[in-house]
């Protein structure tokens, strides 16, 4: 197997039980990820996000996973049990999440909560897990390390919430990091300074960065593959600067319908649903 | 364009609640209305102890509505010379010290419980709610106001305040309901006040504030409704308490006076022969318990239809 | 035709609006663009009629606001909410939450009126007797558009009306609020953070900072990359594209 593949899907299929019946949220998705930024982009709806979570086993027992193959470097996630999983996540392979408003522990303070990321996979004495956290805030670019350390999570903002969480997630040092919508809850402003030191921290650390967003525009410049998902399947698999000529008719359609700041249209075109876009 | 907005959405799996495809289409607001009531029904009947629950409580308005043909002797008729007989094929739960049959005096004595548990809610839960939603609504001094004097009334025992009325009063089932119900309201205005404050920032109200309507029409037409659920669930698992502090009221004495028979009445009668007679007490104490847990299970099962609506 | 002058607003001792002054024209789409915290919903909300303890004055063509909601603020302007899920009761149908407004207002023919606006939106009026949950996103930010329209209003005020929907179906309705807004000769005040949005629907807007107007331009300008202000002209960059250098 080639070294620099960190994780392999092979016809990734995930179904929940509902009570109106079995749902297909993803149906046949196959990808590789190595040292490179992934984007995974969809609409709601799309399982882009059950994607996600389904390579860290996040999902209620009552949900099916199939695949032929899914691989994370020698470990073969479809039959890992959940010890196994639990070794794995935050340790080797971590998940960044959309809002820290409330994916982080409003009770406790956020130092405490990077530096349980460390203890939980290690005994390190606690003198020495508070230089690790002071010295991962500063990687985050949080001034006053020391000060922050000891806040809580209602008493910081969005983008330093979200960069606490960055730095709860890549302490451990993990091969490979899921980003579900990391800068989506973030003002505009916020939101370079964020990517730029998730941006820092993969290119370093030589990282799989597995990036699911919304917004094409983004992951365009920030990413350096994009996989578009529609309906439970991956529909285009392209490079990010080769997006201006994507063949995909949902794609294209999608790209179409941004109002753009630089192209003034009277009338945004709007997307034609193709109903063979669900079989293709 | 109108067709691109009459599509469905993709037949992808968006969350349950994205999809259009699985509701049918309601023709008229009467059907709309009707399929709503026929899936909660559904879901009422689907859970085993909800159905448990259900099924006792039928039980008991039926016992109580059809005592006539239901009890097996006159309960207030006494024989003395079959006093405290044994549970036997004459007398199915034995009889007291009066020889009144046991049996027949339970069923009677369901009347009774149903009587104060139906007064008691009527009267607690529209005061209650109204009470609530216009002080979570207003806020101000009309808070501030209906707040202390709930909180006025939730500082007595139940039990202490009911006695104390009773005593002003004078004892009575009339008095007992009215005593019972004094301090079940408190609990239900501060239920409609919680909900009903977190409701006043939605959007839906600030849209209907923007259309002109009245703050009457914003709490009966859109507040009240929400906050219908959980005050009807709290108001059924209340049932359980006020049949025991009813009970309570009757072992004392206070409630319902003899020869009427109540079920807290007769235990208190029958401690005297409790030993000896043992279905003097356990009959109307397992009575109550039955009845008690049969609400709080189907208040259980409500919230459950209530809470993720699909 | 709305002037805004001098409009200030605060919460307890949190100021959250200074010193607020516009204008927009009849027949314009004017944006308020800000982040969050900027306090641009805020100045929609004390257009509507929602927060009543401002200081400083409205006018709408030359006739003063007064901070409570009557009758005529209701046939005058109407709001657009943000949140499709939120904005609409859960526990009422469509047909409810439409032939309300004309209910409080005495308005007859409300079948009517009520087929007449869902087919004016997009919808199909077989939608009447539906609830919120049973539609989607997009045809719930319908309803609420078409909820905003049934009274005949000339303004419409919108706070974010497609932020929370899919690309996709965002233009969807940018394209229908366009279409309705030529057709019926509305006026749109747009408060969104999307700079996108703002430059294809907007002829002129105002970029607000902490409850302040810092800059007012012709969206011609951010097209053309000739913004001034160092905040619009930092929002712009934001908004492009990710630049590792530059961040």
């Amino acid at each position: 197997m080639d070294n620099n593949i960190k994780l392999e899907a092979d016809d990734l299929r995930v179904r929940f039980a509902t009570r109106d019946g079995m749902i297909d949220a993803v149906r046949g998705v196959s990808f590789k990820v190595g040292r490179e930024k992934l984007a995974i982009v969809g609409e709601s709806g799309s399982g882009k996000s059950t994607v996600g979570r389904a390579l860290l086993k996040l999902h209620p027992a009552s949900a099916r996973i199939e695949a032929r193959t899914l691989r994370f470097g020698d470990v073969d996630l479809l039959r890992a049990d959940e010890r196994q999983m639990r070794a794995l996540r935050g340790r080797r392979m971590s998940m960044i999440m959309q809002d820290p408003k409330y994916s982080l522990n409003p009770v406790m303070r956020v130092g405490d909560q990077i530096a349980e990321a460390v203890l939980v996979h290690q005994k390190v004495p606690k003198a020495q897990v508070r230089e690790q956290v002071i010295a991962m805030l500063e990687k985050v670019r949080i001034r006053e390390p020391q000060r922050v350390y000891d806040l809580y999570p209602h008493e910081i903002s969005g983008g330093m919430g979200q960069r606490i969480m960055i730095a709860m997630m890549l302490i451990p040092n993990p091969e490979l990091v899921i980003a579900d919508e990391p800068t989506s809850a973030l003002d505009v402003s916020v939101r370079s300074q964020v990517l730029s030191v998730l941006d820092e921290l993969v290119e370093e650390r030589g990282l799989g960065l597995i990036f699911i967003s919304h917004d094409l525009n983004l992951v365009r410049s920030f990413c350096d593959r994009v996989l578009v998902m529609y309906a439970g399947r991956v529909v285009e698999t392209i490079a990010a600067a080769d997006l201006d000529r994507a063949q995909h008719p949902y794609t294209r359609g999608l790209l179409a319908a941004l109002p753009s700041i630089d192209v003034k249209r009277p009338v945004l075109p709007v997307l034609r649903r193709d109903p063979s876009w669900l079989t293709a | 364009m109108l067709n691109t907005a009459m599509s469905q959405p993709p037949a992808a799996p968006a969350s349950p609640s994205a999809s259009a495809t699985s509701a049918a289409v309601a023709e008229s607001a009467a059907s709309a209305l009707r399929d709503s009531v026929r899936r909660a029904l559904h879901h009422l009947l689907r859970n085993p102890m909800t159905l448990a629950g259900l099924v006792v409580v039928v039980l008991l308005v039926t016992v109580a509505l059809c005592a006539p043909w239901v009890a097996t002797h006159d309960p207030l008729r006494q024989d003395l010379y079959a006093t405290l007989q044994a549970p036997g094929a004459a007398h199915w739960f034995g009889t007291d010290e009066y020889g009144r049959d046991t049996f027949s005096r339970l069923v009677y004595g369901a009347r009774t419980t149903l009587y104060i548990v139906a007064l008691v809610t009527v009267v607690v839960g529209p005061i209650g709610l109204a009470v609530g939603a216009a002080s979570g609504y207003f806020g101000g001094w009309i808070d501030t106001l209906f707040m202390r004097i709930t909180d006025i009334f939730i500082s007595f025992p139940s039990l202490v305040l009911a006695l104390a009325f009773v005593a002003a009063l004078g004892p009575g089932l009339e008095h007992a309901v009215i005593a019972i119900a004094l301090t079940a309201w408190p609990p239900i205005a501060r239920l409609a006040r919680a909900e009903t404050r977190s409701l006043r920032k939605a959007d839906f109200i600030a849209a209907v504030q923007l259309q002109g309507a009245s703050p009457l029409r914003i709490l009966v037409r859109h507040i009240a409704p929400l906050c219908l659920s959980s005050v009807l669930v709290r108001l059924t698992m209340n049932m359980a308490s006020i049949i025991l502090t009813a009970a309570g009221l009757g072992f004392l004495g206070l409630g319902s006076q003899p020869p009427s028979p109540e079920w807290g009445a007769m235990i208190s009668a029958g401690r005297r022969y409790m030993m000896e007679c043992w279905w003097l007490v356990a009959m109307p104490g397992a009575a109550i318990m039955l009845v008690s847990l049969a609400f709080n299970l189907l208040g259980d099962g409500l919230r459950d239809i209530f809470d993720p609506r699909s | 035709m709305i002037t805004v002058d001098r409009l200030a607003l605060s919460f307890g001792d949190h100021q959250v609006l200074h010193d607020v002054s516009f204008e927009v024209k009849e027949g314009e789409v004017f944006g308020l663009v800000g982040e969050s915290g900027s306090g641009k919903s805020t100045v929609l909300r004390c257009l509507a009629g929602l927060h009543t303890h401002w200081q400083g004055a409205m006018r709408i063509d030359g006739q003063a606001l007064g901070h409570r909601i009557d009758r005529e603020r209701c046939r005058l302007m109407q709001m657009v909410f943000q949140d499709p899920y939120g904005s609409l009761h859960p526990r009422h149908t469509i047909d409810t939450a439409l032939s309300e407004p004309l209910k409080i207002h005495g308005i007859g023919d409300i079948d009517d009126r009520v087929c007449d606006i869902l087919l004016r939106v997009g919808l199909n009026p077989s939608f009447r007797y539906r609830y919120p949950h049973q539609l989607s996103g997009g045809q719930r930010q319908r309803v609420a558009i078409a909820r905003a329209l049934i009274l005949a209003p000339r303004i419409l005020l919108l706070d974010e009306p497609t932020s929370a929907l899919d690309v996709s179906v965002q233009a969807e309705i940018l394209n229908l609020l366009e279409e309705l807004r030529l057709r019926e000769g509305l006026t749109y005040l747009l408060v969104t953070h999307d700079l996108g949005v703002v430059v294809h629907m907007c002829q002129r807007l105002a970029v607000m900072q902490q409850g302040r107007i810092v800059d007012t331009l012709d969206s011609q300008l951010l097209r053309s990359g000739a913004a001034s202000h160092p905040y619009t002209r930092s929002l712009l960059a934001a908004s492009r594209s990710y630049q590792r250098e530059a961040a």
